[in-house]
């Protein structure tokens, strides 16, 4: 039987069609995808996000076995709280998953990372760890939601009250703290302002009631699939996996290549390619009819590449999409739509940040 | 459970048949389909004037999960198509059997519409799936 979250019957009772992810019973949405869409872009959407893994870092060499496991570099980060964006790379320099880090001190540290490569994960952490003085801590027992949307913090603030709310009022984005037994961070996959708040299973489910209380949209996979994809934010197994390097997933900028003797996992991968040249993940944005999809070829630069990702995107009313093709820097490419070669743009892959298009 | 109207005939890749009269029938798809697909952002419609064969794939239902073609469910030629789709695709969704239909077809064999599924026909078709 395929794992629950704690708000599965919640779930059910606000009508959501459920689809298996990974092993899990998820909501796709509670009615309309493109609704919830437009209610995290204009107002406030949650999402359960209880099937991602924490994972709690501690001991004495917790700093050391981060700096060799990550591309980026915990060092750089030193106001407790804060949060950072890294990849987790094998040998070859490919990502085995991307992830949070949460720094709390120099000893003390959380992980959240992807539910479809949790065993990999696990796995892999198991492995790295055993050369350092440092224990892994999965959290199973903690269950997510995500409160996302410019009235996200008017809305955690009413079911909060100003007592609890006053030790997170203001706090920039990925930042955290720990506020009774909720861990609350201003990070999120939409590119909205919002919270991802940890809290035990059994807080689970009042939390997400007073929220819908308040008036939150309770939205599923789908919306939470076009708000990242417009936000320009890799999904694990579909934009990388274990084949690809951060340099071909628009990830470059989470990789810490300096200091320069700090020797992480797949640094020689990556400087020597680098050094060689790589294919890279760029944005596509078709505004005639029809929708970019996933594994649809792209002609570019004289080369062929492909759509990892593609959607229609409710916020700009065409299809937008993903696309690891050769480097070079055409502004157009075609694609093979259900065997037509249609026209698009060639952009950065970011497309709408805080309810507008960037593009 | 699926809407499916006792008085439409359908074709088991989900497309519904209503009689219009003489030898005209509105063709859309069915609640079950358009809730499988999902939110619609585009529809393609054929051309009016076009001869179809039945099985033909004569339209594209573009949500934001998948892109699906629609078949002609009978033989004939396209009289009319819903125009309102362009700007209001969602209605496929809203009202999978009034506003949201998409194409009337005159009939060259009005037989082939008797060979088409009745309600109890199609609900085992879904029941299969």
């Amino acid at each position: 039987m395929a794992n629950r979250t704690p708000l599965y019957d919640a779930h059910l009772s606000a009508g959501a069609k459920m689809v298996d992810f990974h092993g899990w019973d998820m909501p796709l949405n509670y009615g309309s995808q493109i609704e919830e869409h437009h209610a995290v872009r204009t107002d406030c959407g949650m999402f359960d996000v209880s099937h991602m893994t924490v994972v709690d870092v501690a001991g004495p060499q917790a700093t050391e076995f981060l700096r060799h496991l990550l591309a980026n570099d915990i060092a750089k980060v030193s106001t407790p709280g804060k949060a950072q964006y890294s990849a987790m790379l094998n040998e070859q320099g490919g990502v085995i998953d991307d992830l949070i880090v949460y720094y709390f001190s120099r000893t003390d540290y959380r992980l959240v990372v992807n539910s479809a490569t949790r065993d990999r994960d696990m796995e892999w952490l198991g492995q790295v760890a055993s050369k350092f003085q440092v224990s892994i801590t999965e959290r199973p027992e903690l269950g997510m939601i995500a409160l996302q949307g410019p009235n996200a913090e008017e809305r955690l603030a009413s079911v909060l009250g100003a007592h609890n709310f006053a030790a997170i009022a203001g706090m920039k984005p990925f930042m955290s703290v720990q506020v009774g037994e909720l861990f609350i961070a201003t990070t999120g996959y939409t590119g909205e302002r919002g919270y991802e708040i940890t809290v035990p299973a059994s807080g689970l489910t009042t939390l997400w009631q007073q929220l819908l209380d308040a008036g939150v949209a309770p939205c599923g996979l789908g919306a939470r699939d076009t708000l990242r994809l417009e936000a320009g934010m890799n999904l694990y197994g579909q934009d990388m996996d274990e084949s690809i390097s951060p340099l071909q997933a628009n990830m470059g900028w989470s990789v810490a290549f300096e200091p320069a003797d700090r020797n992480f996992i797949g640094r020689q991968a990556l400087e020597a390619q680098k050094a060689n040249g790589h294919s890279v993940l760029v944005g596509l944005v078709m505004e005639s009819k029809g929708v970019l999809r996933h594994g649809q070829r792209v002609l570019v630069n004289g080369g062929e590449g492909e759509i990892t990702s593609g959607t229609f995107s409710p916020t700009l009313g065409y299809s937008i999409a993903m696309a690891r093709v050769p480097a070079g820097s055409d502004t157009h490419a075609e694609v093979d739509i259900r065997g037509k070669m249609v026209k698009v743009n060639v952009v950065k892959p970011s497309f709408v940040r805080n309810g507008k298009s960037v593009l | 459970m699926s809407n499916i109207p006792k008085e439409l005939k359908y074709a088991s890749t989900h497309e519904w048949v209503r009689n219009e009269g003489d030898g005209i029938y509105t063709v859309g798809i069915t609640e079950h389909a358009q809730d499988l697909l999902g939110d619609m952002v585009f529809v393609e419609l054929p051309e009016v004037g076009a001869n179809v064969a039945a099985g033909d794939d004569v339209a594209v239902a573009e949500s934001v999960k998948a892109a699906s073609d629609i078949y002609a469910p009978i033989a004939g030629e396209i009289v009319a198509i819903n125009d309102e789709l362009e700007d209001a695709p969602e209605t496929v969704n809203s009202d999978p059997y009034g506003d949201g239909w998409l194409f009337k077809i005159k009939a060259d064999d009005v037989s082939e519409v008797d060979a088409l599924l009745d309600a109890a026909g199609y609900q085992a078709v879904i029941d299969e799936d």
